[in-house]
C-alpha cells in the first residue's frame, strides 16, 4: 500500500542516535557517503555493511521498516544492476546469443548495487532519526559560512525541510484520492500501461490542486506569524553539542580510517 | 439483504511505533432502508468503519457480509461491492477532476461500463437531485462555489445509483444555510430511491433531525445503537465521551429538574414545542 513508503520520513524512537545533534548526523551520513566510495574491495563494502547494521541496531528504527523504504528505488536498483552486469566489457565468463556477461560486469554489477542499498539505508537512517526541524537547524548551522556568498542558506534549508514534512501529508493525500475514485469504480491494477498511465489522470489532477492550495496555506499561516526569511530569526532549540556527540564524531573517524586501511587488502 | 459486520477489528500500521487500532470488536447489522446517524468525535474511528463497507480497507480481524457473502472471500468482486455501496468521503469536492461537472459526474457510471445514453441518463439525474440547475452542467467543476462543488461530488456518487449511500461529514465547512440544504436533499434522496443511507458525523443535532437509528462510535467501539430517542436518553454518558445531545434534549431535561412534568424524549424544537404545550394544556 502506499502508506508503506517510508523513505525521508522521521520514526520517533529514543535512542543515542535520536538524541545526537542533527550536524553530526548530516555530517557522519556525508561522511558515510562518500567513504562508499572510497572501497576498494569486498572487505570495505563488509565494514561498511557491518558498521550500518551497528548504527541501524543503536537507533531502534525496526529494520523492515527501514527495507521499506528501498521498495521505492528497487527499479533503479534494478536498471543499474542490468546496465552494469550487461555492458561491462571485459574477460567473459558466460554467452549466449547477444548476452555476454563478465567478471568484470559481474563484479562492477555486485558493487553498484551494495553501493546503493547502503547508501540509501544509510542516508534514509538519518532522516529516521531526526525531526524535519532539526534537520533545518542543521543544515542551516552547517551551510552558514555559505551565507558570506550571498546564499539563500536559511531558505534553502526550510524548503528542503517542508519538502520533507510534506511527503507523507501527500502520500495519505494520494491515499484519500485514490480510495475515494476507486469507490467511483475506478480501476488503477488492470489494463495495459497507456490504460492504467490514463487512469492515473483522477489521482494525479485532484493531487496536484491539493498541494498547491495547501502550499498557498501554509505561506499565509507562515506570514500570518510574520515569517520572512532567515535574518534576524532567533531559535527556541538552540543547538548544542553534547559528550555523546564527540563520541560521534570518534567513531566516525575511526570508521573512515578502517576503511582507507581496507584499501590496501 | 442487509450488511452484517461480525466482530470487526482494525489495527493501522501493525508492528510500528504508529501502531494504533480504530475499531474494536465492532458488531452491527444494518438492514435495507434504515436512515443511519454514525456519530463519534474525530478519532473515534467512524470513518475507518465505513471504509470497511465497500472493502477500501481490509479488516486484521472480523468478517464483513454483504447481501449474506462474506467479502473479504478470495473471489468476491470487490469492485461490483463499490458500486453497490456508494462511499462519499469527506470534503468530496478535493476529488474533483474533469474539465465539466458533467464529465465528472459521468465517471463513475462510465466506470461501470454503461451505454453512452444510460451513463448521461444518470449522471444528468443525479445532478438535478442535489439541486444542480442546468446552466452549470458545462462550467468546469473548479469555478463552483464549495456547496456546489460538494454537490456535484455527491452526485458523482449517487450516479452510479448505489443500494447504500455513505456520507463521511457530508456537511463538513458548510455554513447553517448549505448544511440544512445537503441534509434535505440526501433525506429526500433516501425517500425517494428507497435505499440505505449512513451518515457520519460530530454533531447530533445534524442527524437527530432526519435519521432513524443512531450509532455512537468512541475509541473504536460501538458504545450505543438505537433510535434517537434512546440514545439521547443517555446523554450524561454522551457527553461523558465529549458529544452532546442536542440542545432541547437538555431544556426539557432541565424543565423536568424544574418540577415541569414535561416528556423528556423530544429530540427535535418541534417535539419539544408539543411536549411543552401538552403540559401547558395538562
Amino acid at each position: 500500500m502506499i502508506r508503506d513508503i517510508t523513505i525521508g520520513q522521521y520514526y520517533p524512537a529514543d535512542s543515542v542516535l535520536h538524541r545526537l545533534d542533527p550536524r553530526v548526523k548530516l555530517t557522519g551520513t556525508l561522511v558515510y557517503i562518500v567513504s562508499l566510495f572510497l572501497v576498494k574491495n569486498l572487505w570495505g563494502y563488509l565494514i561498511a555493511a557491518l558498521a550500518l547494521a551497528a548504527v541501524i541496531r543503536a537507533s531502534k528504527v525496526p529494520f523492515g521498516y527501514i527495507v521499506k523504504g528501498l521498495k521505492a528505488v528497487v527499479i533503479l536498483l534494478l536498471f543499474t544492476v542490468c546496465f552494469n552486469l550487461f555492458l561491462t566489457s571485459g574477460t567473459p565468463v558466460f554467452e549466449w546469443k547477444f548476452i555476454r556477461i563478465t567478471k568484470e560486469g559481474l563484479y562492477l554489477a555486485f558493487s553498484m548495487a551494495v553501493r546503493l542499498t547502503l547508501l540509501i539505508l544509510g542516508s534514509s537512517l538519518m532522516t529516521f532519526t531526526t525531526t524535519p526541524n532539526e534537520l533545518t537547524d542543521g543544515m542551516e548551522s552547517l551551510l552558514s559560512p555559505l551565507k558570506k556568498l550571498h546564499v539563500p542558506v536559511h531558505e534553502v534549508a526550510m524548503m528542503m525541510s517542508i519538502a520533507l514534512r510534506f511527503i507523507p501529508i501527500l502520500l495519505e493525500e494520494t491515499d484519500k484520492i485514490m480510495k475515494a475514485q476507486q469507490a467511483r469504480g475506478a480501476d488503477f491494477e488492470s489494463g495495459g500501461i497507456i490504460k492504467r498511465a490514463k487512469a492515473m489522470i483522477p489521482i494525479l489532477i485532484p493531487l496536484f490542486i491539493s498541494a498547491f492550495r495547501r502550499a498557498g496555506d501554509l505561506a499565509m499561516a507562515m506570514e500570518a506569524r510574520c515569517y520572512r526569511g532567515g535574518a534576524g530569526r532567533t531559535k527556541m532549540k538552540p543547538l548544542h553539542y553534547h559528550g555523546r556527540d564527540a563520541g560521534a564524531w570518534i567513531t566516525m573517524a575511526m570508521f573512515v580510517a578502517v576503511i582507507v586501511v581496507s584499501r590496501r587488502f | 439483504m442487509s450488511i452484517i459486520i461480525d466482530q470487526l477489528n482494525y489495527t493501522y500500521s501493525p508492528g510500528t511505533a504508529y501502531e494504533k487500532q480504530a475499531l474494536k470488536d465492532i458488531s452491527l447489522v444494518i438492514e435495507d432502508g434504515e436512515f443511519i446517524g454514525l456519530i463519534g468525535h474525530t478519532g473515534s474511528g467512524k470513518s475507518t468503519l465505513i471504509q470497511h463497507l465497500n472493502g477500501l480497507v481490509k479488516a486484521t480481524g472480523g468478517s464483513v457480509y454483504y447481501n449474506g457473502a462474506d467479502i473479504y472471500d478470495a473471489d468476491y468482486n470487490l469492485k461490483e461491492l463499490r458500486t453497490k455501496v456508494g462511499l462519499v468521503f469527506q470534503y468530496p469536492e478535493h476529488q474533483l477532476f474533469e474539465t465539466t461537472v458533467l464529465k465528472d459526474v459521468q465517471f463513475g457510471p462510465k466506470n461501470l461500463s454503461l451505454t453512452p445514453l444510460e451513463v448521461d441518463l444518470r449522471a444528468y439525474g443525479a445532478l438535478k437531485q442535489v439541486g444542480i440547475p442546468d446552466d452549470l452542467i458545462d462550467a468546469s467543476p473548479f469555478e463552483l462555489s464549495g456547496g456546489q462543488k460538494r454537490r456535484v461530488a455527491i452526485a458523482g456518487v449517487l450516479a452510479m445509483e448505489p443500494e447504500v449511500l455513505i456520507l463521511d461529514e457530508p456537511t463538513a465547512g458548510l455554513d447553517p444555510k448549505g448544511r440544512d440544504e445537503i441534509l434535505d436533499q440526501i433525506a429526500k434522496i433516501h425517500d425517494e430511491r428507497h435505499i440505505t443511507v449512513i451518515l457520519v458525523s460530530h454533531s447530533m443535532e445534524d442527524v437527530a433531525k432526519y435519521v432513524g437509528r443512531i450509532i455512537v462510535m468512541d475509541h473504536g467501539r460501538a458504545v450505543f445503537d438505537g433510535a434517537p430517542k434512546k440514545v439521547f436518553s443517555h446523554y450524561k454518558e454522551l457527553e461523558g465521551i465529549g458529544l452532546a445531545a442536542p440542545q432541547v434534549t437538555y431544556a426539557v431535561n432541565a424543565l423536568r429538574e424544574r418540577g415541569i412534568l414535561v416528556k423528556t424524549d423530544a429530540t427535535t424544537v418541534q417535539e419539544a414545542k408539543a411536549a411543552v404545550l401538552a403540559v401547558w394544556k395538562g
